[in-house]
């Protein structure tokens, strides 16, 4: 049974240009134990997914819509978070749920010790005496592999390398014991050599603590090599989901393969990178039919119009797409045209898109296109 | 080969750092790697890129470029120390190659590239670019120097001034070199905005009405306005997403073919510098660590930080096995960098002695023009490259 069960999950914004629907219509879950990784680019909605869940989205602007349900199952049964109250919420978070942040220097408060601000939720949710607290702060630094515990726990934040930051980031979170940790890029502004030691340390502390994962991240190496599951994100929905080795070795759905060739790989000598053209679209106005479809060069019209389902394509394996019923049209195209293909550096991109929010032509005449590569000099 | 698992467990940490015995993943030597002398030689021969004459194409050279950050303290500002933020960097480029300038945050690698375009003033050193001196040139020289030495930043939004349109942006500057003017300008500028992948109407916008990776464009337009010959990317792509980055170099690669640009590309991303360059230099604690050709480099790492640094690189490939150099410790920092090798402290060589602590290491080339700073690698590490390619992953 899952631990955390999302289902059509709509998180709206309003703004001055309109309503940004930067989650619509999410559905996921975790299962105890195991590593969740939501991979999407910015503006896909993968971090207003994983703060809607932790309810932490400021509200207004932001509104988690009606019909959405976030079912966390934990020791008193299945729960309702987005019908739960602040009081609830306070209870949960950090106890049951438990996040780490992208910047740790901007997420630990630098006038308390660190010792101090993981005795904080020590002592808030578990009722510990100050003594046993500052013990249990103890145990959690040296769990995550800081040397001479004893006397870090009275540092400051500042006095901190940013590896180390992090590692109190999770340490923090770890303390009460949390059922489900939620990590967004929790990598990301490391350097590649700490980053390194970080997702060894979650792996080996996952082992160890039994916790479910939900890691979200824009680097593909970095969830293939922690995850179980992998959701990737595309214009605030869920366009693939599967087991991480079925989703990168044979990925179903055109944006998950177009991502998966336009990265440079170490070693691979690859002289040019496939190219997905365009940009990615704003959610004040998600393209109609498919959101992924001006950038797509399977995209055609078809007898349906309007956007694909999630389609299941096996147990615990879905595609977004229309392929999934026409699979001839991906073989046609592969034939014709190659599908993702290096071409569209200049042409099919800039040229052929319009500015970032705006609605822009879905393609752009091929003589239009070469006559922009003559021009210059 | 149980020496160099030995080798780990001897190793000690001076900063005590993350040192994590649990995590530590080296448990096979690589195959095929060379031999290493007998424990306690210190191998010191091979040409350093000091000691031999650049090639008649060169386009650029750098010879021992020092920059350092005095840091001062007290009420009258006492100079107290230096931030040696580049420390004796020397390389060379030839017209129309690619250099990969790569390293971790604070290595050093975009000061290189500021202060050669004399954004920031040298310490010491020389840097002739045609055979001209930079670091003497005056005002009017430099301003000549531009004309054919270009600089793209990192982030292209705070880059751009926001009043400005981007054809304002790029009109400015064929005024200010007295390139064009009128209707002339404003057809270099459709020319320019074309070239690069976006149309001609865009020169009306503001920088905000664009995306990142089309901001990115307009920041090369604006290099290629002048005609360049030398573009210094710092970091061109890795404020982009993932689906425009792949635009973005392909669209460099692209002017590279048709202008015959020379870039220096500073980044961090091992797969992004593998992919674009011709040659990569390593940086650590602001030397060049490691110089060779990109296939030799990624293909037979020689010096222990490149392999460690290769190692750490996630890759996306689920299930791929992974022999994990993970080093201990955070980067030592450059106003107190350790003695002799810069790396020793965190450095997994099963030979480290008392010599890596005492000897700077010279970027010795240690045959086929495959440079390393390391005493412990031997004269001819380097030949092998070609003949033993195999995965990065295994080291």
């Amino acid at each position: 049974m899952p631990i955390l069960q999302v289902e059509n999950l709509r998180t709206y914004f309003k703004t001055d240009a309109g309503v940004a629907r930067a989650v619509d219509g999410v559905s996921f879950h975790v299962n105890p134990g195991e590593t969740l990784g939501i991979v999407g680019e910015s503006g896909s909605g993968k971090s207003v997914t994983s703060l809607s869940v932790m309810r932490l989205i400021p509200e207004p602007p932001g509104k988690i819509q009606d019909g959405s349900k976030i079912l966390f199952h934990g020791d008193s049964g299945v729960e309702d978070l987005a019908k739960a109250s602040e009081e609830r919420m306070r209870k949960i978070r950090g106890n049951d749920i438990a996040m780490i942040f992208q910047e740790p220097m901007t997420s630990l408060n630098p006038v308390f010790k660190i010792g101090d601000q993981i005795m904080e939720s020590l002592r808030l949710h578990q009722g510990l005496s100050k003594k046993d607290a500052r013990d249990k702060a103890i145990d959690m630094l040296r769990l995550v592999g800081i040397p001479i515990p004893e006397q870090r726990v009275d540092e400051y934040p500042h006095q901190l390398s940013g590896g180390m930051r992090q590692r109190v980031m999770i340490a923090i979170a770890l303390a009460c014991d949390p059922k489900v940790l939620i990590a967004d890029e929790p990598t990301t502004a490391l350097d590649v050599t700490i980053q390194a030691q970080i997702i060894e340390l979650l792996n080996r502390l996952q082992e160890e603590l039994g916790m479910a994962i939900i890691l979200i991240t824009h680097d593909l190496g970095v969830v293939a090599e922690t995850c179980d599951r992998v959701i990737v994100m595309y214009g605030g929905q869920v366009f693939e989901e599967g087991p991480v080795g079925d989703v990168f070795t044979n990925p179903q759905n055109p944006y998950t393969e177009g991502l998966l060739r336009s990265i440079p790989r170490l070693g691979s000598g690859t002289k040019r990178l496939a190219v997905i053209p365009g940009v990615v679209p704003s959610p004040l106005n998600w393209p109609t039919g498919c959101r992924f479809r001006e950038r797509c060069p399977y995209g055609w019209e078809k007898p349906e119009r309007e956007e694909p389902p999630l389609f299941e394509l096996a147990p615990g394996r879905k595609s977004k797409c229309w392929l999934v019923k026409y699979p001839e049209r991906r073989e046609e195209i592969v034939r014709l045209t190659g599908g993702f293909t290096p071409e569209g550096a200049l042409t099919g991109t800039g040229a052929a898109t319009a500015a970032a929010g705006e609605p822009g032509p879905a393609s752009v005449p091929p003589a239009q296109a070469e006559g922009g590569e003559e021009v210059g000099g | 080969m149980s020496t160099r698992e030995g080798g780990i467990g001897d190793a000690p940490t001076t900063t005590g750092d993350g040192n994590l015995h649990d995590i530590d993943r080296l448990k096979e030597p690589r195959e095929g790697a060379p031999l290493p002398p007998a424990k306690g030689d210190s191998d010191l021969r091979g040409q350093t890129p000091d000691d031999i004459e650049p090639p008649a194409d060169a386009l650029l050279v750098v010879r021992k470029l020092q920059k350092y950050f005095p840091i001062r303290k007290g009420f009258f500002s006492q100079h107290v120390g230096d931030v040696k933020a580049v420390d004796g960097v020397s390389f060379f480029m030839r017209k129309g190659e690619t250099v990969g300038l790569v390293g971790e945050s604070g290595c050093g690698k975009t000061t290189t590239g500021r202060t050669i375009l004399r954004m920031e003033e040298p310490t010491a050193g020389t840097a002739n670019f045609a055979g001209k001196p930079i670091f003497s040139m005056s005002r009017d020289e430099l301003r000549k120097l531009r004309r054919r030495a270009q600089y793209v930043f990192q982030d292209p939004f705070s880059s751009l001034n926001p009043r400005m349109t981007v054809g304002d942006t790029l009109r400015e500057v064929l005024t200010v070199h007295k390139l064009a003017s009128g209707d002339k300008a404003r057809k270099r500028v459709g020319e320019l905005l074309t070239t690069v992948g976006l149309r001609a109407e865009h020169a009306d916008r503001y920088p905000h009405e664009f995306s990142g990776g089309q901001r990115q464009r307009i920041g090369i337009a604006r290099a290629l306005a002048v005609e360049p010959e030398l573009i210094i990317c710092d970091e061109p792509v890795s404020a982009l997403d993932v689906s425009v980055q792949a635009q973005v170099i392909n669209l460099l690669q692209d002017l590279q073919d048709e202008f015959g640009l020379t870039y220096l590309f500073i980044a961090h991303d091992l797969s992004v510098v593998e992919h674009i360059s011709d040659r990569v230099a390593v940086m650590y604690l602001g030397r060049i660590v490691e110089l060779a050709d990109s296939t030799a480099l990624y293909q037979n790492p020689l010096m222990p930080y490149t392999q460690a640094l290769l190692s750490a690189v996630p890759i996306a490939e689920p299930g791929r096995k992974h022999n994990r150099i993970v080093l201990r410790g955070d980067v030592p920092s450059p106003a107190n960098p350790p003695s002799g090798c810069p790396f020793h402290p965190r450095c997994h060589h099963p030979l480290k002695d008392q010599d890596c602590a005492r000897i700077v290491p010279p970027l010795a080339d240690k045959g086929g023009g495959h440079f390393a700073a390391c005493i412990k690698v031997p004269l001819g590490a380097g030949m092998g490259s070609l003949t033993q390619i195999q995965p990065v992953s295994q080291v």
